[in-house]
């Protein structure tokens, strides 16, 4: 998979977990929600794993490694294309 | 886009209600110089910097000033959660109690809402961290304006935290402004 397949894959996950996560704060009881949730964010952990062993750190303050040196600064951010 | 982490970055335990010095607190959590000024001033101005080191610093120290605005916002609400209408009338929250409640409203301790007019975004990165390195040196000093308010140490001690956190941004914006500096030389003896 290329980096941005790999992003593109990890925004659809990464998006439906948030969209399922307000569903689920509105109805913390929902036995399938949870099922998803919990389904979804193993998911979310894989990808993002196998993200950062690929092409460095999504998340800041010491929440994945920075193996290449600190390439977390690296370009590009999501806002430049 | 951003995640939210379920803790605080400093603890914040305050023991014993003081409806006058949360008032004073929203001169960090809203007003001017405040920590919601500094992270929407960072997050807007990291997208024009030119370096990866300052896209980076300005994305981390303006996620860090969202952490501080929480920090403040804990503190109001600790500060008057159990609060009488009375004791906030006679803190000077009288207004603020009529119109708000114990809303932890974004505004300065006089009641001014926080605006977009307190910030400066330019494209220019040395006007850009200029500002920002003020901004630091204005907020520490609020920090210590504060801390000589009141002798309450579950207060002093999230605010002596704040304060030096401030002193370490200002560090950093400096580094990253020499850094920017060289660019500009640089780039200048190469015509």
């Amino acid at each position: 998979m290329t980096q941005q397949e790999l992003l593109n894959q990890l925004q659809q996950i990464a998006f439906y977990l948030v969209d399922l996560n307000l569903y689920m704060d509105t109805h913390p009881d929902c036995p399938q929600g949870l099922a998803l949730y919990n389904t979804y964010a193993t998911k979310l952990r894989e990808l993002r794993m196998q993200y950062e062993q690929a092409y460095g750190p999504l998340l800041n303050f010491g929440n994945m490694l920075a193996k290449n040196g600190f390439d977390w600064i690296n370009s590009p951010w999501p806002w430049e294309n | 886009m951003w995640i939210y982490q379920k803790q605080l970055q400093y603890p914040v335990n305050i023991q014993r209600g003081d409806v006058g010095m949360a008032k004073f607190l929203f001169a960090q959590y809203g007003g001017p110089d405040s920590e919601l000024s500094a992270s929407q001033q960072y997050l807007a101005q990291r997208f024009t910097m030119p370096t990866p080191e300052t896209k980076a610093l300005l994305n981390d120290i303006g996620t860090e000033e969202m952490a501080h605005w929480e920090i403040l916002g804990a503190m109001i609400y600790q500060l008057t959660k159990n609060a009488t209408p009375d004791e906030m009338k006679a803190a000077g929250l009288g207004d603020y109690y009529a119109t708000r409640g114990k809303g932890v409203f974004q505004q300065s301790p006089s009641g001014e809402p926080w605006t977009s007019a307190y910030i400066q975004v330019l494209n220019d990165p040395i006007a850009n961290l200029s500002n920002d390195m003020a901004a630091e040196q204005k907020a520490r000093a609020a920090y210590e304006r504060l801390m000589s308010l009141t002798n309450d140490a579950s207060i002093i001690a999230p605010l002596a935290f704040l304060r030096a956190r401030e002193v370490v941004h200002f560090q950093r914006f400096g580094e990253a402004l020499m850094d920017i500096q060289n660019v500009c030389v640089k780039n200048y003896a190469k015509g």
